[in-house]
């Protein structure tokens, strides 16, 4: 279970959070949406320690991990996969090397089995006979799947995934979301995602929670969410440039 | 940007030096911590060592070359004709204790230090240190701890080859080109030369390497913005690295037993 307490960051003046609470319990999936800049990949970045927050607390299943030292901290982060929004995937590296960096030193595998998982999960986002291609050689939508693979290669038990479907065809994106289900329902994981697009933040969410000038405004259900009566939700949901969110 | 006070660059100064010196701490801590990064380690023994043999060889032997050349000129003025061949040892002393060392360090930051800096900073843009750290390596044990100890077990060893190619260079300028008394030159040398002199050179080498991969590691890891930022890093690098060999230089010379 993943509890925030009251958290907040600021870079310089920009208060980018400014008290976030959120629980998540185990096997649920939660969808993060917000404006673009409004601290969405900061706030995943907190979950996993890449950031330590000004104050607050966060708690992955009663631990608290802000104040942890790095090794320990590792104890927790193989728990953890997180699919950048930039893919981050390591350039001087194959597919291969990139999909099976987390396996190696989170897990005893074999170097065969080590192998064979790298095509299973490299199938598994739909990529065969890449393994031995460099990252400058993939289409963008390609190097989001490679980071996924490489993200949930090593079966942690939470995964984040900041904008998954970003620059990726429709067809693919939904067999993205049916990948997050099926990760769920196999794996019971518990899930943050980070999406813009409405229509798969409805079709994979338990939850659904909105960040708006560095706090949830609002969380619920998808149809509580649908039917929020507060305007900024709605004007976002439905993506209108008119309403209380300023179009710039 | 508005001019900053003089006090401000001194705290900026005392900053910098600490993170250097946290750094420095950090990785001396995580030398012999597990998983040993072995891969890698043999890769930036190669990067290091063999592909910086081509420019040490050049460097040492013209200045073996014209370390022989000044030294000829200066025994045949001063002392004169005939007191050439006790320019052997001198040459050798000042090769293997200052010039090749010096060499070498600046060299090798030009080379590897910078490389160090634009890898590391490329990562650290590109959110790749990030992801090295959410896939279980720790970025101080995975990256800095490989080059650091590459550089110091390298440094050393480009130097003796140095050390040979640039005495052999003061040789063949004396013995070869003004015709001094090959025997006597040789046996001047190896009269004269003691081990201390070379191994003090070699201490030298080691912590040389240690400041080059230290500060292109720290650059590399504080690089901020975009392309912009990676040469920036990458120029601090060889700048700051090459000063500070040269000042420390002057201090082991003054500390270590002649
Ligand atoms: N390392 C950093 N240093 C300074 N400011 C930062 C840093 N990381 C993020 N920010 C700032 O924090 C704010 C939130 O950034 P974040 O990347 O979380 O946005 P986001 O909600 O993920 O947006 P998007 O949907 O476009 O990805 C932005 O104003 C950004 O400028
Ligand atoms: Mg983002």
């Amino acid at each position: 279970m993943i509890r925030v307490i009251d958290l907040h960051i600021a870079f310089g003046q920009n208060k980018v959070l400014r008290g976030i609470n959120l629980t998540l319990k185990k096997g649920e999936t939660l969808v993060v949406i917000g404006q673009s800049g409004s601290g969405k990949s900061v706030l995943i970045r907190h979950l996993i320690g890449l950031i330590k927050p000004d104050k607050g607390e966060i708690y992955i299943d009663g631990v608290e991990i802000t104040r942890l030292k790095d090794d320990e901290l590792h104890k927790i982060t193989r728990r953890f996969g997180l699919l950048f929004q930039g893919t981050a995937l390591f350039d001087s590296m194959t597919v291969a090397q990139n999909v099976s960096f987390g396996l190696e030193r989170y897990t005893d595998l074999s170097r065969e089995e080590i192998q064979e998982r790298v095509n299973e999960n490299l199938a598994l986002v739909g990529l065969r006979g890449i393994e031995n291609l460099m990252p400058h050689e993939l289409s963008g939508g390609m190097k989001k799947r490679v980071g996924l693979a490489r993200a949930i290669a090593y079966r942690p038990d939470i995964i984040l995934y900041d904008e998954p479907s970003t620059g990726i065809d429709p067809i693919r994106a939904d067999a993205i979301n049916d990948l997050i289900i099926r990760m769920k329902h196999e794996l019971n994981v518990s899930t943050v995602i980070i999406t813009h697009d409405m229509t798969s933040a409805y079709k994979v969410a338990d939850k659904i929670a909105m960040l708006y000038a560095g706090r949830i405004i609002e969380e619920g259900v998808p149809a509580d969410i649908k039917k929020s009566q507060n305007p900024v939700v709605q004007q976002f949901i439905r993506g209108r440039a008119k309403g209380p969110i300023a179009k710039w | 940007m508005q001019a900053k006070s003089p006090f401000l660059y001194f705290s900026s100064f005392f900053q910098q030096a600490g993170e250097v010196g946290l750094l420095l701490f950090k990785t001396f801590k995580n030398l012999f911590k597990k998983p040993w990064e072995k891969k890698i380690f043999l890769q930036q023994l190669e990067e290091v060592g063999i592909k910086s043999l081509p420019v040490v060889s050049l460097t040492a032997a013209f200045g073996g070359l014209v370390f022989g050349l000044q030294t000829y000129v200066g025994f045949h003025r001063y002392i004169g004709p005939g007191s050439e061949t006790y320019g052997g040892p001198i040459i050798s002393l000042g090769l293997s204790k200052e010039l090749i060392p010096i060499l070498v360090g600046l060299m090798v930051s030009g080379r590897v230090g910078s490389a160090i800096a634009a890898e590391i900073g490329t990562m650290k843009i590109t959110e790749q240190i990030d992801a090295l750290f959410s896939l279980g390596a720790n970025p101080i044990r995975y990256l800095v701890v490989p080059r650091t100890l590459a550089c110091m077990i390298m440094l050393p060893c480009l130097t003796i080859y140095g050390d040979i190619i640039g005495t052999a260079g003061g040789l063949f300028y004396n013995v070869y080109i003004m015709g001094v008394n090959r025997v006597l030159y040789i046996r001047y040398t190896l009269l004269y030369i003691q081990m201390w002199d070379v191994l003090s050179g070699l201490i030298k080498a080691a912590i040389f390497g240690i400041v080059i991969a230290i500060i292109g590691c720290w650059q590399g890891l504080k690089t901020e913005g975009g392309a912009e930022g990676v040469g920036k890093a990458t120029t601090q690098t060889v700048v700051v690295a090459s000063i500070i060999i040269l000042i420390i230089n002057f201090f082991l010379s003054k500390a270590l037993p002649g």
